[in-house]
């Protein structure tokens, strides 16, 4: 067992969940702090600064931090955090003053981005503000990729990303709108120093099961289907609509169906309900509007009788694991067919690079996808760096931005010559006591013990009427508060000074918790040579979550060290509050350039 | 500001035969100074009655007057409690065991109520044999009134203020010893592994159990001339023998069958195991405890552990012959048998 290295930040920033769940590990308890003092436009600029769209993912982020929110270690539910990032973009003033400001005199380099989607434009807005000429081309009329081709109203309206879109297209990006790249090698002769691609995964995958050919006309595959009906292509559907599969993207296709005037529309999933890839929200809100969801059926056949398109048969299945958790469907022998004019595939999409030579010397691995280096995501071609759902395969929102500012670094380092992982830099942390008084901190130390509160929605028989009318009403003030409150504030650590420790037992024994462990290391007095085992099954709770950190002191004067479990501190300050000497103390950890910890 | 505990728990410590946890014996949260020691004995009391599936409304919390008599405020909410006069604890505990004999008695008192101003009630209860655990935090000051040398400092130290003790110290396990209890250990605040059997065992010993226990004063006595210091109590601890309680249905488990244990049968069979540190340590010989006690204080050093165990140890309620029932419990018809009794009783002396 080592003791723990707490001169570097990575112990404290793992310590807090939601913030470390984060792809661009957005400082979570911090914005929800200033929501809680009613600083709406300083909690928005904190989340705009790490994840670029807070008024879109406050609404439709894949959201890791919640699962990840320690207060479903210690109750039921997370902290509402991503519904608490849109209270931050509802209730915010204008925020053109705070965006930093972009010099008039350039540097020289000139970069293109391909795709405007969100990790395209994480890219323009890090580096815009340190001189860069930014060149954007689109396929699309309009900027922000999958955002809002893929995204439909009802979840995210569009004023609210032209809002957040044009914050970073008014800091001077040149905008080739409509404008499809067909040759890489055109573009490399161009005069560009570095190109980024964030061209998404632009292509549906189809089913080719028996009658796939024939029944062309009735089956679409579902991110274009909403992509058309998004640029008003689209306007009516058949009354009997079949999804299959079991994603967010199937969500939003049966949903969309329903408000176009669909009168019968059903999902049918191959994997049980409870597997489905969707987010657990989105399969409720589609449910509640009264759509059919038939999980353990999987598609064999698309049924056409005398040039007739009938319906699709299905397979039932069931999903059984094998001890390492693999699943393999096996069929019942049960058949089903259901009948419908119009089929929505949506089981997946892929990334499509037909525009990128192969000859130009930039590798692609055995997927086609580009080989990439991870930590730079620059490729084999040293001036071109990917980013995104291009770099490897559909991901989400938030895993976009955060290859846009790994991107942004590499692109900033390659262009002043620099060795693009070496050299990259490194933040600074700093931790900040708390404390005010005896039994008094700057943040809200005692712990909430209340539920989870509920968004407010439209009635779910309005919401099915409309197809642009946003569906959730987001938090109100009072319950936004409300649901402030329950945050653990888990970035204000519990540092522990070993010079100053008395032993007097007086934090492990108010720790509500059982985190706080004084424990023998046995024959040595070297925390290094100790056995793990023995320090182990000193502790007060012996069953550690092996996910999770633990706090290993130094030996302290009676050659014992301090172990704490980080698993379910509720951050409540009781130890440095009962400690005599100040050898505990709560510190706010702060991270300052946020984007260089994302690895 | 924190005043409350969270109501959180860990979602894995364990429960005990009642299906209770820990934190369902702990009290309010305690006010007395960050860092007393008086908070750790506190933790350890809740952590035996834990381990020993006591019910708390079977627990009769008993104290007096100090920081020390505070304490039970901050375990066992759920118990009986008497906060009484200044050193008069043990004539209230005698009333209300007298009353009740099925209930657990835990006194709780400090250096000035037991070794100055109930000194007398001290030694008495003692001597009755009452059927209790007596505990007294031994912090050598008087810290509710800001730090004054207390009856157990030992001569020639200083206070925080300077003053020097010029006074013999009274020693209560000593004392305790020489009048007859039937359960005396010594033991430190700052080491539950020590204390928390040690407190298990004389909650399970039928008859007058007496703990002393070094509680350094973090506020008024923890300074560098102090004897009751964590870092001096730290550095010359010794430990003689600690004794356990092992239920008579759990198995004995392997750290217990170490060699080192010396058990005891219990009336009910269940077993008090004494594990001796110091190999020629005696613990049925309540002269030669007095002895080891002096040694080792002569040379500066606390002995701990458990000093004198009589298992054949009877109690007040056996040495008076009072009856099985509680009194409390006794019917009107039992307490006043009426004039046909009381007839036979005045002719039996005629």
């Amino acid at each position: 067992m080592k003791t723990t290295d707490t001169s570097s930040y990575h112990h404290f920033l793992k310590v807090v969940d939601c913030q470390q769940a984060c792809p661009a590990h957005t400082p979570v308890p911090e914005y929800i702090r200033l929501i809680a003092e009613k600083r709406y436009t300083d909690a928005y600029m904190i989340n705009w600064e790490s994840n670029v769209f807070p008024g879109v993912l406050g609404r439709v982020c894949d959201r890791p931090c919640e699962p990840a929110c320690r207060r479903v270690r210690v109750e039921e539910k997370p902290v509402a955090i991503c519904r608490l990032k849109r209270v931050a973009a509802d209730n915010k003033d204008d925020i053109y003053p705070y965006l930093p400001k972009v010099p008039t005199q350039k540097n020289g380099k000139r970069i293109a981005l391909i795709g405007a989607g969100p990790a395209s434009l994480t890219v323009a807005r890090d580096l815009l503000p340190l001189g860069y000429d930014i060149v954007l081309f689109e396929q699309d009329m309009k900027a922000g990729g999958m955002m809002r081709s893929q995204i439909p109203a009802f979840r995210l309206p569009e004023t609210v990303l032209d809002e957040e879109l044009n914050y970073i297209l008014n800091m001077g990006v040149e905008g080739h709108f409509g404008e499809e790249i067909s040759s890489l090698k055109k573009l490399l002769q161009a005069n560009f120093d570095a190109i980024f691609v964030g061209t998404g995964a632009p292509n549906g995958r189809w089913l080719e099961i028996p009658g796939h050919e024939q029944g062309c006309t009735n089956i679409e595959t579902g991110i274009s289907w909403l992509s058309s009906v998004t640029f008003g292509h689209t306007s009516s559907i058949p009354k009997r609509v079949v999804v299959l599969g079991g994603g967010n993207t199937a969500m939003d296709c049966c949903r969309t169906a329903k408000r176009l005037g669909a009168e019968q529309v059903t999902v049918l999933v191959r994997s049980s309900y409870d597997a489905m890839k969707a987010s657990p929200w989105e399969k409720e809100d589609a449910k509640s509007e009264g759509i059919d969801i038939k999980p353990n059926y999987t598609p064999i056949e698309y049924v056409i009788k005398n040039d007739q398109f009938i319906g699709v048969r299905f397979a039932q299945v069931e999903s059984v694991y094998d001890k390492f958790g693999k699943r393999t469907l096996q069929e019942t022998g049960e058949t089903l067919l259901v009948e419908c004019d119009q089929v929505l595939v949506a089981v997946g999409q892929d990334t499509a690079f037909p525009w990128i030579e192969r000859d130009i010397g930039l590798r692609f691995n055995k997927w086609q996808q580009p080989a990439l280096n991870k930590a730079t995501l620059q490729s084999s071609l040293e001036q071109v760096f990917f980013g995104g759902d291009a770099a490897f395969g559909p991901e989400n929102i938030i895993s976009a931005v955060a290859n846009g500012h790994q991107a942004a670094i590499s692109i900033d380092l390659f262009c002043q010559g620099k060795n693009t992982e070496d050299e990259r830099p490194e933040s600074g942390f700093n931790l900040v006591s708390q404390k005010m008084g005896i039994h008094d901190w700057s943040y809200q130390s005692s712990i909430d013990h209340q539920a989870r509160n509920l968004v407010p929605h439209i009635s779910w028989d309005e919401a099915v009427k409309s197809l642009n009318t946003e569906v959730e009403l987001g938090f109100d003030e009072k319950l936004a508060l409300e649901e402030a409150q329950r945050c653990l504030n888990c970035d204000v650590h519990t540092v522990f000074n070993e010079s100053t420790c008395i032993e007097c037992s007086a934090c492990d024994d108010v720790c509500p918790m059982d985190c706080i462990n004084f424990v023998d290391v046995g024959d040595t007095d070297q925390v290094e040579n100790a056995d793990a085992q023995h320090l182990l099954s000193q502790l007060r709770v012996k069953e550690i979550n092996p996910d999770q950190e633990l706090l290993v002191s130094a030996p302290l004067k009676t050659g014992h060290i301090m172990i704490k479990d980080e698993d379910v501190c509720l951050h409540c300050g009781l130890c440095a509050e009962r400690c005599p000497t100040g050898a505990w103390d709560m510190k706010k950890l702060v991270i300052d350039n946020i984007g260089a910890t994302i690895k | 500001m924190s005043f409350i505990k969270s109501k959180f728990h860990h979602p894995r410590i364990p429960t005990n035969d009642l299906g209770l946890n820990y934190r369902d014996y702990e009290g309010s949260l305690s006010t007395l100074c960050a860092g007393c020691g008086h908070d750790a004995i506190t933790s350890a009391v809740v952590q035996a009655c834990f381990e020993l599936s006591v019910p708390p409304h079977q627990v009769a919390k008993m104290s007096g007057i100090g920081c020390s008599s505070k304490s039970p405020n901050y375990f066992l909410n759920k118990a009986h409690g008497f906060n009484s006069v200044h050193g008069r604890m043990p004539s209230v505990a005698t009333g209300a065991n007298m009353a009740n004999r099925d209930l657990i008695y835990l006194g709780m008192s400090g250096d000035g109520d037991s070794a100055s101003i109930g000194l007398g009630q001290f030694s008495h209860v003692v001597r009755r044999q009452l059927n209790m655990l007596y505990m007294v935090a031994n912090n050598g000051v008087y810290g509710l009134t800001k730090g004054q040398l207390a009856a157990t400092a030992d001569k020639g130290v200083t206070n925080k203020a300077g003053e020097l003790s010029l006074f013999t110290d009274i020693d209560l396990c000593i004392m305790a010893l020489q009048l007859g209890a039937t359960f005396v250990a010594r033991s430190f605040s700052g080491d539950k592994k020590q204390l928390v059997p040690l407190i298990k065992a004389a909650i399970s010993h039928q008859g007058f159990a007496y703990i002393d226990i070094i509680s350094p004063c973090v506020t008024f006595n923890n300074h560098k001339d102090s004897t009751r210091s964590y870092d001096y109590v730290h550095e010359h601890i010794t430990t003689a023998a600690i004794a356990d309680f092992v239920p008579m249905k759990k198995e004995i488990t392997s750290d217990c069958a170490s060699g080192e244990g010396e058990d005891i049968c219990l009336h009910d069979g269940s077993l008090m195991r004494i594990r001796k540190i110091q190999d020629d340590y005696q613990t049925t010989d309540p002269m030669q405890a007095i002895v080891d006690i002096a040694k080792y204080k002569k040379k500066g050093e606390i002995l701990t552990g458990l000093f004198y165990l009589d298992p054949t140890a009877t109690h007040y309620h056996e040495i008076n012959n009072t009856c099985d029932m509680p009194l409390n419990q006794l019917t009107q018809d039992a307490l006043c048998p009426g004039s046909r009794v009381l007839t036979g009783i005045n002719n039996s002396f005629r």
